[in-house]
Parts: structure tokens; C-alpha cells; sequence
């Protein structure tokens, strides 16, 4: 597969708006063709045969951690508070969620 | 005794300032002199903590007067990368997005460090979020080596390898995803540690890729690699992926030798070092072989395969990890009429290329359609390489490959190719897939007279081998040549012991 059929422009143009990117119309270009490249390098697991492998998510299988549930001090609400662009009365202050602008 | 006869390894320093003989204060008045000197022409902090630094060493100083214990390394200068949280000490990742923000609580690594007598000095540059081989990737300008002022230092954690090199301090925190302590440690000519995953807690260090990240030490020597890992290692209910153990003791085995260990040699391991380098492992095969280990042939087929697992893992779970760089918490918000298009707009003025590109393949590899193609068949690759590492070390103690196919490079050589950098990773990539631990240990230079390391990997919580083989290396190894933007007043660390 050669890199132009790799991945296409529109594919990239709509992951860079599923990951919250806004990207120039030079660097969708850029990116797809940095992307096909990395994915022509990466077609070399193709040819493993992985049918029956089980996928390897973590290190070692994780179990469930449990504590007693006792309270303890946690993080300062002020100080976290203090660190936001934008708070108001105790919460963190955003501007509207919905109607502006199409996501 | 004058600050010019402050010991170069933590080990000394702590032992010095424990039994009185020297000053933590002095300690840190000769690492600042240092960092005053020399920093302008190495740049590997993002921020000096001088005044911070000066008031622990007061404490510390003041605890010994008293007679109190101060901590097995009271008085050692730390340098943190920049993607540790410290509280209310600016932690920036080297990236915009973080402009401003100073975290509400410690690492506990940086807990663990100051209860146990260290002093922070500083917040070392790495590439943006811990995402590069070079340090070039920094929103606050590259790192440079203090072996080649012209060259990189490696990355992602070059600052701390850089500020421990350059005798800013004897102990660097980094953190390796896929190498990031192991190669610029190669570069630099000291010691780095990659521990088994979930040995060190994650707590605090800012998650990049969360099922490979792990925190470690870079030092002069090996011993002083263990002391700290003694230190930061251990279970941390505070990471639910922490390992509900004691880290294993790992100073009383250093003159243990090697005699009747088995060393592996991966006969199907990636070609691409340079020659010098290989010329460096082959030396370090027949150093261990004259101290009485015997050199095993193994395969792992699958750890070529390594680089294209690991770069669709690892940014599936940056995409995902760095959703919460929104605008919204913490850091650099860009005003806009909605929350979505905040969002964008903060996210592209705030992260660099080089992250966006990891966010948009990480995005790609799990998105609808191609997450079976990628990310899943990522992970069966995963553990295929698990499980030839299983098989290798049925025959095998510990494994020696390079940790860097090459000596430092120079800046700009690998930026205009994102695969050209990422090929620096090729033989550090497969032991954080596994979780395996490996280190790399100085083991001479090669072109340029630039250092070389070799690195030592072994299976999980085999610790205590690979750090009897990282000392065997050490004693064999010659003489790390000093960095040469440093004077002699002030330099020489690298040669110790």
C-alpha cells in the first residue's frame, strides 16, 4: 500500500475533531503525511499470525484494589480551585456547553 | 572542610553530612555554584530552586546539630524532571498547556525523597510530556550535553540525565516510557534506571502512557542507583498498579559478582547500532565472561516488533491521558464563545508538534474502524514479546543489549523524521511492554569520544541481578570522560569510583 493510500485527508481531518484539535488546513496536510508513513512502517506486525494471541493490556492482570473506608485529608478544595483559569463560588467556571457553535 | 571538598556521589554526601563532617548547606551552596556556573550553556532546568533548596539544607543541618537522624540521604541535591508534581512548585511537563500550574500535592517519589534527607534543587526540561528522544521537543527550548554542547543529551528525560552529568546534583528523577531514562543516560555517560512497572509509584508523575510509565534514578555510580531506588521503590497504596511489596534490598549484593550468572545474548536482536556501540557491548560480553558469567545465545523474535507496538500503545493512551488538558481545571485556557470550541482552540495552542501528532495517531489507532487494525493488534504483538522474554529467561539471567544505537547526536539531525526518532527507542522499547526492569550502565565512548552505555535488562523484580551485573559492568568499564563545558573546580564526577 503506498502512503497516500494509507489514510486519507478526511480521516484525519475528522480524529483531529474526535481528539479536540483544532488543526490548519497545513497541518491536516502535514499530519497525513506524517501518519502514512508511520503506518507503512507499522504494516511490519502484519505479517505475524496473531489469531490466537491474547491481547496484553497491562504488565500483569490488575485486580481490583481495595482500602478501608476510613476518611482521610484530602487535596484542598481552595488550593485546587486556585489553580483553574476560571472558578466561582467553590466550582470551576466554563463557558456555555451547548447552542454556539456545532461540534 | 571547604565546599570544594563536598564528595560527587550521594552515597558520600549522605554519609558525610550524616557523621557531620560536611554541611548540607555546603552541599547545596556547591551544587548551586555549579548550576550558576554552567546552566546557561547546559539549560537543563526549567526551574532552580535555590531558595527551597537552601532552607531543606538548613533543616537538615540543624537536625544533625540536634542530634537527630536526618535520612539515609540527608543532604543529597535531587534534580526532578519537570513532569513530577511538587506542590506549589510550578510542574509545566515543558509544555504550554501547563503555563502556570502548580500542583496540590507532592510525587510521592518527592515525598519519599525529602523524608528521607534529599534536597530538590531544581525542575529539569524534557520533551513535552515526556514524549521525544532528544529534549528538542521542549516548549522552553532544548537541553544541551555536557559531554557536546552541540549535541543532544537524549530524551525524554535529558535534563535530569544532563543535570546529573554536569554535576548539578548526584541524583536525577526521570521517568521512561519507552526509554526515556535508559537513552539519555547512554548519552550522557551515567547511570539509569528503568525499574519493573508498578515497582515505583506512579503517584504524581504526570501519565503519559499509563500501563508503561515507570520513575527512576539517574547517577554517577550504581551504588548510588540502588540507594535511591531503596528510596522511591516500594508499594504506594496512593497507585493502584504499585506492587504490594518492599522494594528488594539491592546495595548489600553490589560486590556479590557475577560468577555462575547467566548473560544473554539476542542473537535476532534489531541491527542499527552504530559500530562503535556494538564494538562497547561486545567488550562488555567479554567483561562479564572474565569475571565468571556465562554468555548465553537467546532468541526474542518479536522484539523488532517492539517499535510498532509501542508507538500505537503508547500514544492510544497519551490520546486519552491528555484529554484532561481542556481548559477547564488547570493551566492555559484560550477564551471562546463554547466549551467545545475552548477546548480546541486551548489544545492547539497549547500543546506542541510533536505531542499533537502522538495525540492524533493515539486517537486514529483506537477510533471506530481501525482500533482492531492498531491498537488490538498492538496488543497481541505485546505479548508475543512478553512471552519471548519469558523463554529468554528461562536460559538467561539478564540480558546485555546497547542502550542507544548511537553516541548523542546533534540538534536537528532527527527532527524533520519522526520515525528517524523514534528508532532511538529500538532496544529500550521492549522491556517497558513487558515491565521488565533494565538500566544502562557507562561502558566506555565511541565516535567523538562520547559515552556509551550499555544496557542490562531482566525479568520483573529481578532487581538484585541486574544490579550485580550493572556493578561487575561498572567495575570494567573505563573511565567516563569528564563533560567538558565543566572545570575541573567543579567536575570530575564522572570518573568517580
Amino acid at each position: 500500500m503506498s502512503d497516500d493510500e494509507r489514510i486519507a485527508r478526511e480521516t484525519v481531518a475528522k480524529v483531529s475533531r474526535l481528539a479536540r484539535l483544532a488543526l490548519t488546513d497545513d497541518e491536516i496536510d502535514e499530519t497525513t503525511a506524517q501518519l502514512a508513513k508511520m503506518l507503512d512502517h507499522f504494516a511490519d506486525i502484519d505479517a505475524l499470525e496473531l489469531a490466537d494471541v491474547e491481547p496484553m493490556t497491562q504488565p500483569y492482570p490488575l485486580r481490583n484494589v481495595f482500602r478501608d473506608d476510613v476518611e482521610r485529608a484530602v487535596l484542598d478544595r481552595s488550593e485546587v480551585l486556585a489553580q483553574a483559569p476560571k472558578a466561582v463560588d467553590g466550582r470551576f467556571e466554563v463557558p456555555p456547553i451547548l447552542g454556539l457553535e456545532e461540534s | 572542610m571547604t565546599a570544594h571538598d563536598v564528595p560527587t556521589t550521594a552515597i558520600d554526601i549522605a554519609a558525610a553530612v550524616r557523621a557531620g563532617i560536611v554541611s548540607a548547606s555546603d552541599v547545596v551552596e556547591r551544587h548551586l555554584a555549579a548550576i550558576d556556573a554552567h546552566e546557561r550553556d547546559v539549560h537543563a532546568f526549567n526551574r532552580v530552586l535555590a531558595d527551597q533548596a537552601r532552607a531543606a539544607a538548613a533543616a537538615i543541618d540543624a537536625a544533625v546539630a540536634a542530634g537527630d537522624d536526618p535520612g539515609p540521604l540527608a543532604g543529597v541535591p535531587v534534580a526532578l524532571k519537570d513532569n513530577l508534581c511538587t506542590r506549589g512548585v510550578p510542574t509545566t511537563c515543558s509544555s504550554k498547556i501547563l503555563d502556570g500550574w502548580r500542583p496540590p500535592y507532592d510525587a510521592t517519589v518527592v515525598t519519599r525523597l525529602a523524608a528521607a534527607g534529599a534536597i530538590a534543587v531544581g525542575k529539569t526540561n524534557l520533551d513535552e510530556f515526556a514524549m521525544g528522544s532528544s529534549t528538542e521537543n521542549s516548549a522552553f527550548g532544548p537541553t544541551r550535553n555536557p559531554h557536546d554542547v552541540e549535541r543532544v543529551p537524549g530524551g525524554s528525560s535529558g535534563g535530569s540525565a544532563a543535570a546529573v552529568a554536569a554535576g548539578f546534583a548526584p541524583v536525577g528523577l526521570g521517568s521512561d516510557t519507552g526509554g526515556s531514562i535508559r537513552q539519555p543516560a547512554a548519552l550522557c555517560g551515567v547511570v539509569g534506571v528503568k525499574p519493573t512497572y508498578g515497582l515505583v509509584s506512579r503517584y504524581g508523575l504526570v501519565a503519559f502512557a499509563s500501563s508503561l510509565d515507570q520513575v527512576g534514578p539517574f547517577t554517577h555510580t550504581v551504588a548510588d542507583a540502588a540507594a535511591v531506588l531503596e528510596i522511591i521503590g516500594g508499594h504506594d497504596p496512593m497507585d493502584s498498579t504499585s506492587i504490594p511489596e518492599p522494594v528488594p534490598d539491592l546495595s548489600a549484593l553490589l560486590d556479590d559478582g557475577v560468577d555462575g550468572l547467566r548473560v544473554g545474548r539476542i542473537t535476532d536482536l534489531p541491527t542499527g547500532a552504530d559500530p562503535d556501540v556494538v564494538e562497547r557491548v561486545e567488550a562488555a560480553f567479554d567483561a562479564l565472561a572474565a569475571a565468571g558469567a556465562t554468555i548465553v545465545d537467546v532468541e526474542v523474535p518479536a522484539f523488532t516488533y517492539g517499535l510498532t507496538a509501542y508507538y500505537l500503545i503508547a500514544p492510544a493512551e497519551a490520546s486519552s491521558n491528555l484529554a484532561r488538558y481542556d481548559g477547564v481545571r488547570y493551566g492555559l485556557r484560550v477564551d471562546a464563545p463554547d466549551t467545545n470550541a475552548m477546548y480546541m482552540a486551548t489544545r492547539h495552542e497549547g500543546f506542541g508538534a510533536e505531542v499533537k501528532r502522538r495525540i492524533m495517531l493515539g486517537t486514529y489507532a483506537l477510533s471506530a474502524g481501525y482500533y482492531d487494525a492498531y491498537y488490538g493488534k498492538a496488543l497481541k504483538v505485546r505479548r508475543l514479546i512478553a512471552d519471548d522474554f519469558a523463554r529468554a529467561y528461562e536460559r538467561a539471567d539478564v540480558l546485555l543489549t546497547p542502550a542507544s544505537p548511537s553516541v548523542a547526536f546533534a540538534f536537528g539531525d532527527k527532527t524533520d523524521d519522526p520515525l528517524a526518532m523514534y528508532l532511538c527507542d529500538t532496544y529500550t522499547i521492549p522491556s517497558n511492554l513487558s515491565g521488565h526492569p533494565g538500566m544502562s550502565v557507562p561502558f566506555g565512548t565511541g565516535a567523538h569520544d562520547l559515552p556509551i552505555g550499555v544496557q542490562v535488562l531482566a525479568p520483573a523484580l529481578h532487581e538484585p541481578t541486574m544490579f550485580r551485573v550493572a556493578a561487575e559492568l561498572e567495575r570494567a568499564a573505563p573511565p567516563t570522560p569528564a563533560p567538558r563545558m565543566i572545570d575541573v573546580a567543579v567536575g570530575g564526577a564522572g570518573s568517580a569510583r
